[in-house]
């Protein structure tokens, strides 16, 4: 964790404060726990920790969105990509309207009906990358996963658009470029809401026969892809796996998660983790030893 | 219909409806724009909050912003209206129900008795024309106690949910915030979690958790686990020890319908809850949760505006007699709250319109990262919402909910708010903080114990 890190390093003249005696807990969950006292109030390596993973978080949502370097990092790699713009003119704008950031500016549209007119006969997956709520998400790891993704996708021979990058998309603009493009199924590498301890989480939305005007009903999602969360391997898995079965029931969405034989991590409650101290029963002297 | 209008110096101002009066009557704030019902420009806003106040409280009754016939919210409040409530205040306009309302004539006791006169739309309008100042010292005036193990909402008093979340629902990780919570003197209101997960295995597991810490611990307060309430009734079906019933509403019947509820559903939840018998000086049960934007973000705003829908839902609350209603009110992000001023005044809103319909309010003080606001705004709300009388908090470890990421006050603010106002927990837990030896409060100043206390100490004997 960052903060624990920095506070570390601040250890020295800072002994104003009250340290609680339970920092043992603090194995036992991520949570900023036993953060000690001055008066009543945060000490002030805990506020200026906070203050700094706050600041990360807001920096990443406004960070713009690098789509040059991605572009020429991709052609380095052989892979052709389009620049496309949202509807939102800019941060304020996609922030205050949802609905903007959702759909491609005209001269976007257009574009793209250009392409796809001198590419016809469409492709299985386009692949959308749109900044969202984090410039810093998609910077760091689109290639990686891409790069993880094209295996797989290169060894079970599906076709794939050009990589289209979006600026101030948000998860559903990828409809429009998917049905734009003919596509069978479109893809969406998106920066997610970035949490105080998780400001460069990717998210891939996943759509089968996209068109304008679905719900999130209609779309799968694999969730915080990241160094600290779901890696690249598992996350191209599990996409893989969702394109198989949806080109295989011609659906997405709702119904399609259910039956995904995929690792959840977020199911049900653990039950080998760490015993609950607070109900224990003390322990004995046989047990203890 | 009716229509309004009002002149301005050299212009006049025309609007089609009450609701459009309403809309564009409302302090600027993005969720508005969104819906495409906000004024204009400035000059077009005060012009409808001055069409506003000379509106009579007495129309509210007879122009519905929501059809009877097509909305069973309208319908409870038209159908539960007590008329003899509201005839103190029913010769008023908006206007002058403001004035009123700063008048030495409204105080503690008549506020309560004119609760079940007013309207949602009657006390939005009004709130609509007041500033901050005029929110918080109304508000201040009104008391709503609630009980069910402990006494909530008496005046000098504030209390906290301890909301001990963690990503993956690890009860020794859930435990380990609720001790740091505890130990700050948090959770008077409740011990409540989000559950990251839906299965209703784990919620059983949860609430049975929740019952056993605060049995071993002899702790005077309520557990809750946020789930849907159909799961709440299915965990009562079960036999599980659960205290209060939650629920997401809204102001609108299809901004319920999208939260997969209905009164009748609500009723049946209530009743699970009221057959356990669980509390022990009282049997408020409910719990419910709310914000402005909820019915626009679900498309089922009628073309109202967002304070409006808002207080509606607070209409469906008061019919079941909850505990605690809690406005999250930055949750649902810069769309329909832009910055630290939108998200601030939207809490003394909710929190003002609450109390006067009778309602007693919490504020989860809280913002996104995506959000125009910072620790600076939440502190201004926390100590306004202080002032104003708030019933509750939430509490969680050093701001950072790092299973909902998103940021709320912390343990050490409610501290912060209990040191300058003087504001105590609730009598119950109070007596419980003292004989642990955790804190006890003189003169406003907050005095923790010197050693751990022993119970405690056990417990974190107990690691391995």
């Amino acid at each position: 964790m960052q903060y624990i890190e920095l506070e570390q390093e601040r250890q020295p003249g800072t002994c104003g404060a009250t340290h609680n005696p339970w920092q043992e807990l603090r194995r036992l969950t991520s949570a900023r726990i036993a953060l000690g006292r001055a008066g009543s109030s945060l000490p002030t390596n805990a506020q200026l920790d906070f203050q700094y993973a706050h600041a990360q978080a807001r920096d990443a949502v406004h960070l713009a969105f690098d789509h040059a370097a991605l572009s020429s990092a991709l052609a380095e790699r052989g892979r052709a990509s389009l620049l496309l713009h949202s509807a939102a003119a800019d941060r304020n704008s996609y922030l205050q309207r949802p609905d903007l950031g959702r759909r491609l500016d005209p001269a976007s549209a257009h574009q793209l009906r250009d392409y796809a007119q001198a590419h016809p006969g469409g492709v299985d997956l386009a692949i959308v990358v749109a900044d969202g709520l984090s410039a810093l998400a998609v910077h760091r790891h689109t290639l990686p996963f891409l790069a993880r993704l094209e295996e797989q996708t290169c060894a079970e021979g599906w076709s794939l658009s050009p990589v289209v990058l979006v600026e101030q998309g948000r998860v559903a603009v990828a409809d429009e470029v998917g049905e734009l493009l003919g596509a069978r199924m479109v893809v969406i590498l998106i920066g997610e809401r970035p949490g105080l301890s998780s400001p460069d989480s990717l998210g891939l939305y996943f759509t089968y026969a996209p068109r304008v005007g679905l719900t999130d009903a209609y779309r799968n999602c694999i969730s915080n892809v990241r160094l600290e969360g779901l890696s690249y391997a598992m996350a191209a898995h599990r996409l893989l796996y969702l394109m198989r079965e949806a080109c295989r029931r011609q659906l997405s969405g709702v119904s399609l998660k259910d039956e995904a034989d995929v690792p959840d991590l977020a199911s049900g409650i653990s039950t080998n983790g760490p015993r609950n101290f607070l109900l224990a029963e003390p322990l004995t002297a046989a047990e203890d030893a | 219909m009716a229509s309004f209008s009002h002149t301005a110096g050299v212009q006049t101002y025309r609007f089609d409806d009450l609701k459009e009066v309403m809309a564009k009557a409302s302090p600027a704030r993005s969720g508005d724009f969104l819906a495409g019902v906000a004024a204009l420009n400035d000059g077009e806003r005060v012009a409808a909050q001055m069409t506003l106040a000379n509106i009579e409280l007495k129309h509210f009754l007879q122009e519905l912003l929501i059809p009877y016939e097509s909305d069973e919210v309208t319908r409870l409040i038209i159908d539960t209206h007590d008329k003899q409530a509201f005839a103190p205040v029913s010769h008023l306009t908006v206007g002058g129900f403001r004035d009123w309302l700063l008048s030495d004539a409204a105080d503690e006791h008549s506020l309560r008795a004119l609760a079940p006169g007013l309207t949602p739309e009657m006390v939005a309008a009004v709130s609509k024309i007041m500033r901050v100042q005029d929110l918080v010292l109304v508000a201040q005036k009104i008391r709503v106690v609630t009980r069910f193990r402990n006494t909530l909402g008496l005046r000098g008093r504030l209390s906290t949910r301890l909301q001990p979340n963690h990503p993956t629902d690890e009860p020794a990780g859930i435990a380990a915030s609720i001790l740091d919570g505890l130990l700050y003197g948090n959770g008077d209101a409740m011990i409540g979690i989000n559950p990251a997960t839906d299965s209703i295995a784990s919620i059983c597991e949860m609430l049975k958790m929740l019952d056993g810490v605060i049995q071993r611990f002899e702790i005077p307060t309520q557990s809750c686990v946020l789930t849907h309430v159909t799961s709440s009734i299915e965990a009562i079906n079960r036999g599980v020890p659960l205290d209060l019933v939650f629920q997401s509403i809204a102001g609108t019947e299809a901004a319920n319908a999208s939260f997969g509820i209905n009164l009748q559903i609500l009723q049946e939840g209530y009743d699970a809850g009221l057959s356990l018998k669980r509390g022990t000086l009282g049997n408020d049960l409910m719990y419910f949760e709310t914000g402005q934007g909820s019915a626009l973000s679900a498309n089922a705003h009628h073309g109202l505006d967002q304070q409006t829908c808002e207080t509606r839902a607070y209409a469906v609350a008061r019919h079941f007699k909850p505990f605690l209603v809690n406005t999250v009110v930055g949750f649902i992000g810069p769309e329909y709250l832009y910055n630290g001023k939108q998200i601030i005044r939207a809490g003394l809103e909710d929190h003002f319109c609450g109390k006067l319909l009778g309602v007693p309010m919490g504020c989860d003080i809280c913002y996104t990262n995506h959000a125009e606001a910072d620790q600076d705004d939440m502190d201004t709300l926390l100590t306004l919402l202080g002032v104003a009388g708030i019933n509750f908090i939430m509490g969680i470890p050093g701001s950072d909910d790092i299973m909902l990421n998103y940021q709320t006050t912390s343990f050490h603010d409610a501290l912060y708010a209990r040191q300058t106002l003087g504001l105590k927990p609730a009598p119950e837990f109070e007596a419980w903080l003292q004989r642990m030896g955790i804190f006890t409060q003189d003169d406003g100043r907050v005095r923790f114990g010197e050693q751990l206390p022993p119970a405690f100490r056990l417990a974190l004997a107990q690691l391995v």
